[in-house]
């Protein structure tokens, strides 16, 4: 027997690999290799981590020592220090924002602890690419279990029970789903995976196909058997190749072994999986128009009923799930659905991922019980806003989202609490934005995108998300009009109301939620041309508070277009004419004396609301 | 790999226990050997092979080998601390390949510790 006293598990997740883990890789094996450590020490490649952004990555066990940042020059000083003489590496480990103190172990750090791993099982514990690695973490148990000791309703049974509901978006009981699926009477059924993942910003479904294939593959093989489907593909979006080379190789060792094909296991079920890659439209994530596309037709949702369980691909029977679903599917089935249940609420059980990113400490991917506070994700997890600024909103949900504000972080996530807040769980996105934030301009970012990605084919969709962004962008550029955001509002329902698909149905959601929540915001930039944020360039004017500037030349030197003067030690003034309010002063200056004012604002600064000058500051206040 | 039977399954899970012992965590005997630069000078790496070669042979996957930096012992090294599972650690020390393979056996096999090694006995544990 090969044995090995540690191994080094380096991610080669496409985040990891993009930051330079197949360098790292070469050089951590020549300098074992040096050191004759070759024969002791394992070296092995895994997938994405969810901490991309401190990539390359690497955890080394049996210590458990975790190191990020990962870079060719420290190699050698790394494998002399930790892997010969046993002292770990303190400069390339993990350290809390504020304080400098190291945390060696991945367990203590504050992102990873609190996280509850059932999704995310194997993440960086096993390599993505080598079947064996799979079915030494119980895998492919399940499969077996279910093919051979449960009938279709007993199946059926344990999801249903578990409380299971889809984690591509609506949240649809899976039980449920397979329920209906399977009492339709047809020789061809089709057993379907959505690995489209088109929410800008998320990636829990495109890591969870790199680190663990086979956890799809197997959910979908216990799925088919459910309903009875001997066929099924697995839609993959072309950007993701890394995914899509994983997905393949798994599929072929499973076919190989025996784990997919004719006869499965020797249980006489025959399951045939295919990859088919999708072409990368939005809406093409959308159930109907997936299938559409699978066809061969151009992408384009239709109405329901009928529904897939009745009619989905080539009319056939058909399920779709989406792959954190189907990724949750063999430990229950091992485990139970009490097991399942024991982690969440009543209506949302188990765990969730999700895409933590924007204006905080830590980002990348978490899984976390359901119910759990807003609070607890951003904070804790997240380490709150980064350089300490304050927090304004979450974004959850992407385009068909909404802005959730600090009044409401103490709600638990689930699907019910976070659709009365007015966005949704969706996929699991969520952007965290602090006070530098513009929410009108936010709302208009996310229009942009649905009214580009709407497919067309009904008219409320394709013409009223273009009217809701022509109005917001009116409003930030200085031409809103009293009633506008009434109109916003109507406008808004109206689509939701008659739309065809989630798309337009969820559209306007994140200009409802942020009308809602920031309703002040909108009145100012309507009203008073006024963008307190400063990001609108037509509704600010940047001024230099002469009282409070200290004359250090900060904002001086970062001026792109030399629009500040004044002498060192004394109070600099901005040059209206040549500023191009780009607000990297307003950035710059330590001691805040640069203040963000409506447009074209002419008069006594310290009469306006919100605008704290020197007179009004209390001592000692930074 | 040839087609799979269900049997077959926990076959491979066993095949690759050692490894994911390391990773899970889930072993019975850990073994420290102090590597700081006097401890290499003094022969730890030899100590280091000789364990590695025994734990090889007799195929066993809940014993793993760290290493640590130097114990402040310089004079008796090669050191190597041995914990067993809800047992005190012992520290060994002046060890040789031919001392280490004899504790392999009678300690970490066969858990009676070999006290004219040992330096001393349920001293600190390594975490
Ligand atoms: C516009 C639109 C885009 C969608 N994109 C995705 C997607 O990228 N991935 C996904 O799994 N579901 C997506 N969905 C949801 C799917 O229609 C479907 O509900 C889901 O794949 C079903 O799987 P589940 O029950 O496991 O969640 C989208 C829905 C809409 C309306
Ligand atoms: S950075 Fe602040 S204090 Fe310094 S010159 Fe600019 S406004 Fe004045
Ligand atoms: S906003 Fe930009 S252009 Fe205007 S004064 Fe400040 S740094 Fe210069
Ligand atoms: S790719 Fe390495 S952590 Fe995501
Ligand atoms: S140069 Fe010293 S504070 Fe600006």
């Amino acid at each position: 027997m090969e044995k090995f006293r540690a191994n080094l598990m380096l991610c080669a997740g496409t985040g990891c690999v993009a930051s330079g883990t197949t360098k790292v890789r070469d050089a951590l094996r020549d300098e074992i290799q040096k050191r004759g450590l070759d024969e002791e020490i394992k070296i092995v490649l895994t997938g994405c981590n969810g901490y991309c952004a401190e990539g390359p990555v690497l955890s080394v066990y049996p210590d458990e020592i975790f190191y990020q940042k990962l870079t060719v020059e420290e190699i050698p000083k790394l494998v002399e220090e930790h892997f010969l003489k046993g002292r770990p590496y303190e400069k390339l480990m993990f350290k809390e924002p504020e304080k400098k103190t190291a945390i060696p172990m991945m367990k203590d750090i504050p992102f990873f602890k609190h996280q509850v791993l059932r999704v995310l099982r194997n993440k960086g514990l096993i390599d993505p690419e080598k079947i064996e690695e799979y079915i030494a973490r119980d895998g492919y148990q399940a499969a077996a279990k279910a093919l051979t000791q449960m009938t279709q309703e007993d199946i059926i049974k344990v999801i249903k029970d578990s409380g299971l509901r889809g984690r591509g978006g609506a949240g649809f009981p899976t039980g449920l789903k397979w329920d209906f699926a399977s009492k339709v009477k047809s020789d061809i059924k089709y057993m379907l995976c959505n690995g489209d993942e088109g929410d800008p910003g998320a990636f829990m479904d495109r890591s969870v196909m790199e680190a663990d294939p086979h956890s799809v593959i197997e959910g979908m093989i216990i799925g088919a058997r459910a309903i009875g489907a001997h066929h099924g593909y697995i839609y993959v979006r072309a950007e993701y190749p890394l995914a899509v080379k994983r997905l393949q190789l798994a599929i072929d060792q499973a076919t190989e072994a025996g784990l997919l094909g004719n006869n499965i296991l020797d249980t006489g079920f025959d399951f045939k999986l295919e990859i088919y890659l999708g072409a990368g439209a939005f809406v093409c994530g959308e159930e109907t128009a997936l299938m559409r596309s699978l066809e061969g037709k151009r992408g384009m949702p239709r109405p329901r009923p009928p529904f897939p369980a009745h009619k989905g691909l080539w009319d056939k029977p058909s399920v779709l799930n989406n792959v954190e679903t189907l990724a949750q599917i063999a430990p229950i089935i091992l485990n139970g659905s009490d097991w399942y249940r024991s982690l969440g609420t009543e209506k949302s059980t188990g765990t969730k991922v999700f895409a933590l990113t924007g204006a905080i400490n830590n980002v990348g991917l978490v899984e976390v019980p359901m119910g759990i506070p807003l609070r607890t994700i951003i904070y804790d997890i997240g380490g709150g806003p980064k350089k300490g600024r304050k927090f304004k909103a979450v974004q959850l949900g992407g385009p068909s989202g909404g802005c959730i504000p600090e009044s409401l972080l103490d709600i638990p996530v689930t699907y019910e609490d976070i659709v009365a807040t007015g966005a949704i769980v969706g996929s699991g996105g969520m952007v965290v934005m602090d006070d530098n934030t513009c929410m009108v301009g936010t709302a208009k970012f996310f229009l942009e995108f649905t009214a580009d990605e709407s497919c067309g084919k009904c008219t409320p969709c394709r013409v009223g998300t273009k009217i809701l962004l022509d109005m917001l962008t009116d409003i930030t550029e200085g031409r809103g009009k009293e009633g506008d955001m009434e109109t916003l509002e109507d406008l808004g329902r109206d689509i939701i109301a008659t739309s065809l698909c989630g798309l337009g149905q969820t559209a306007p959601n994140p200009v409802l939620t942020t009308i809602k929540y920031f309703r002040d915001e909108y009145e100012s930039h309507i009203k008073h041309k006024w963008c307190k944020a400063g990001v609108c360039r037509s509704l600010t004017t940047f001024w230099i508070d002469e009282k409070m500037c200290k004359g250090c030349g900060a904002c001086l030197r970062g001026c792109p277009s030399k629009a500040i003067m004044g002498e060192k030690k004394k109070p600099h003034k901005i040059i209206q004419e040549l500023c191009v309010r780009c607000r990297s002063c307003y950035e710059a200056c330590k001691f805040k004396s640069i203040k963000i004012l409506p447009a074209n604002f002419e008069g006594d600064p310290s009469e306006l609301v919100g605008v704290t000058t020197e007179t009004e500051t209390k001592k000692g206040e930074s | 790999m040839p087609r799979l039977k269900i049997e077959d399954l926990q076959k491979i899970k066993e095949k690759h226990k050692a490894d994911f012992a390391l990773r899970e965590g889930g072993y019975r005997a850990k073994v420290t050997v102090h590597m700081g630069t006097c401890g290499i000078a003094a022969g730890a790496r030899n100590v280091m092979t000789a364990l590695m070669d025994e734990i090889a042979k007799a195929n066993r996957s809940d014993v793993i080998v760290t290493t640590s930096g130097c114990a402040g012992l310089c004079a008796r090294e090669p050191l190597a601390t041995v914990e067993i599972m809800n047992q005190s650690p012992v520290k060994y020390c002046d060890l040789s390949d031919e001392k280490i393979r004899e504790i392999f056996k009678e300690h970490i096999l066969g858990g009676n510790p070999v006290e004219k090694y040992a330096l001393v006995m349920g001293s600190e544990t390594t975490y």
